[in-house]
């Protein structure tokens, strides 16, 4: 077997791994019941998903080039989904979009009625 | 609020509660940062993937054009970088990444279940915001945990925890927050910082 050969298995493994990553990210996008649950499924198998996706291209293409412009790819990806998860997910409990139903304990929610109670104003 | 939260380009190390009027007004003056345009550079030149010195030099223009219209604060960062603590910081991640992706995925495909969620306070040890954005970054990104909500100035971190509806689950993700910023401090910590992060630890910081 030669290491071209070996390349293009382990491309195509990791690029199946990332698809079918990306297809439960996708489910859970619709089956999870409220924004903030929903947040976990966008920002989790999917970023995973896309990184092996990655792998996988940098695998099949062998080319010096396009693996510069991949690695700026799984950079910027690893440092935005974070950040636009976390946006969406505090607009989202701030508006009240989090159903009490599927909050057990929220210890954020008592910390600020308490910070109500002993100074009088919330934090704005 | 919204400077309270966690933001990529706030990562300066000021810990006080200072008057932060006056502090955004200093921060947001345009000045050259070079390690800022350096990395501009050469996320153009790898966009256009060719090294080429026409590349370059358009790249240095649109560059400090950038950094002269959107000014950002300067990362204050007096650290030290140990290659080993950094490795395992981004071994582990990995490791995370992968086991926390196929427990999102697991629950996502099990029809007969619904998440029912937490939100938790951590309260993180060390004194530095470049530490907290980078804990808070790492957290989001790993499943299971988003950062809801991140507050510079009682270095509290709030969490929304996937699948966590009991004491147990709930002192495992706080654990699990807290063991995060440790390998973030000591991979990047100054000895000085480390110092106070461990004295920090000691007097009961840790839950």
């Amino acid at each position: 077997m030669s290491w071209t050969a070996i390349a293009d298995t382990v491309s195509a493994i990791t690029l199946l791994a990332g698809v079918l990553l990306t297809l439960v990210a996708a489910i859970g996008l619709v089956r999870f019941p409220d924004v903030l649950s929903r947040m976990h499924a966008a920002t989790k198998p999917q970023t995973l998903g896309m990184l092996l996706i990655l792998v996988s291209l940098g695998f099949r293409l062998r080319d010096p080039a396009v693996l510069g412009m991949l690695i700026t790819v799984a950079l910027l990806q690893l440092l935005t989904a974070p950040v636009s998860a976390h946006m969406v997910s505090r607009a989202a409990y701030r508006r009240g979009f989090a159903p009490p139903e599927t909050i057990a304990v929220d210890e954020l929610a008592k910390a600020e009625s308490e910070e109500v109670r002993t100074t009088g104003a919330g934090q704005g | 609020m919204s400077d309270t939260t966690v933001d990529t380009s706030t990562g300066t190390t000021s810990d006080a509660p200072t008057d932060r009027a006056g502090a955004g007004r200093s921060r947001r003056r345009p000045s050259f940062q070079w390690p800022f345009v350096a990395w501009l550079v050469i996320v153009w030149v790898l966009l256009w993937g060719d090294l080429s010195f026409a590349n370059v030099l358009s790249g240095l223009a649109v560059a400090t054009l950038v950094s002269l219209v959107f000014p950002l604060p300067p990362i204050a960062f007096a650290g030290r970088v140990r290659p080993l603590r950094l490795a395992w910081l981004v071994l582990h991640f990995c490791y995370d990444l992968v086991v926390a992706s196929f427990g999102v995925a697991a629950r996502a495909l099990n029809p007969r279940h619904t998440p029912v969620n937490s939100v938790i306070t951590v309260r993180l040890r060390s004194r530095s915001d470049l530490y907290l954005t980078l804990t808070g970054e790492l957290l989001t990104l790993v499943p299971g945990s988003v950062v809801l909500e991140a507050d510079r100035n009682t270095r509290t971190l709030h969490l929304h925890v996937l699948d966590a509806n009991d004491e147990a689950s709930m002192a495992r993700a706080r654990e699990t927050a807290l063991k995060q910023e440790e390998r973030v401090v000591r991979a990047l910590a100054s000895d000085t910082e480390l110092a106070a992060f461990e004295r920090a630890v000691s007097e009961g910081g840790v839950a």
